[in-house]
């Protein structure tokens, strides 16, 4: 975030990213859960659909940090909607520690531990790599143009 | 009908989770990412509570849904708290980085038991 300043109330002068960011927001979370709907976890079992939506969207906003502040300089309402809005709705923290606690619940404490360490290093590695390989791929466009 | 109270809700967490940034790093000169921090473990409180109400027969499918899937969702987020982890790496605070990974989550599952214990004590 920038032009932050002390003591001005967070949301003055922010109305129009307010907005785009509820609207991005509504939208990542709509696919979010239209990805459960349609890849269904049952309580006690291994929640993958969470854990591929989260590094799917770790992934997405690799390459759109990348795009956007390497690249071109986009509209200042491009990041907000796309990365705080789309992809921050799209991916949740909530979830992930909510799953954790109740997989420890259904005993399944190995799994909630898979889960835990699995997400962390998947999300973690989708980011990177996606950040590594957008700028390999702008770099190469640059050198064949 | 069932999305409509997942997009009311992630209308109301997604702008509730940059004002909270916004309100949270203008108070602190760090490069600690206590903003993101901040809505992560709130957020996994709520859902913790919300979720342990679930079990206990104490909130329908319909808050579930616009409270949880909806708001929790849009309040917390992966894809940044995966980003800030990486700059911070990046940018050579590597500690910061470790103990940003490790303070979110320890300090999110804490929220999510805390939550579900107190819906527990509540509403079992």
């Amino acid at each position: 975030m920038d032009e932050r300043r002390r003591g001005a109330a967070p949301w003055q002068g922010q109305w129009p990213v307010i907005g785009v960011v509820a609207v991005g927001g509504a939208i990542g979370a709509t696919a979010r859960y239209g990805a459960g709907l349609l890849w269904p976890t049952a309580g006690g079992t291994f929640p993958w659909t969470t854990l591929t939506v989260n590094a799917v969207g770790c992934a997405l906003m690799g390459v759109l940090m990348v795009v956007i502040t390497e690249v071109r300089s986009a509209h200042r309402l491009v990041r907000p909607f796309l990365g705080t809005g789309i992809l921050g709705g799209f991916t949740t923290f909530s979830t992930y520690a909510v799953d954790i606690q109740r997989l420890v619940e259904a005993r399944r404490p190995a799994l909630a531990m898979a889960y835990l360490a699995g997400t962390l290093l998947l999300a973690l590695a989708a980011v990177w790599a996606a950040v590594a390989g957008t700028r390999a791929l702008l770099e190469l466009r640059r050198r064949t143009a | 009908m069932n999305w409509l109270l997942v997009v009311v809700g992630a209308m109301v967490g997604a702008p509730l989770r940059f004002l909270t940034d916004r309100a949270v790093q203008s108070r602190h000169d760090t490069v600690f990412p206590w903003g993101t921090f901040t809505v992560n473990v709130v957020g996994s409180l709520i859902l913790g509570v919300l979720t342990g109400a679930a079990a206990a027969g104490a909130a329908s499918s319909h808050l579930q849904l616009l409270l949880g899937t909806g708001l929790c969702g849009a309040l917390t987020t992966y894809s940044t708290f995966s980003y800030e982890t990486l700059r911070l790496a990046a940018d050579g605070a590597r500690g910061y980085a470790a103990a940003n990974v490790v303070a979110s989550v320890l300090a999110g599952l804490a929220a999510a038991f805390a939550g579900a214990a107190a819906a527990q004590a509540l509403w079992g």
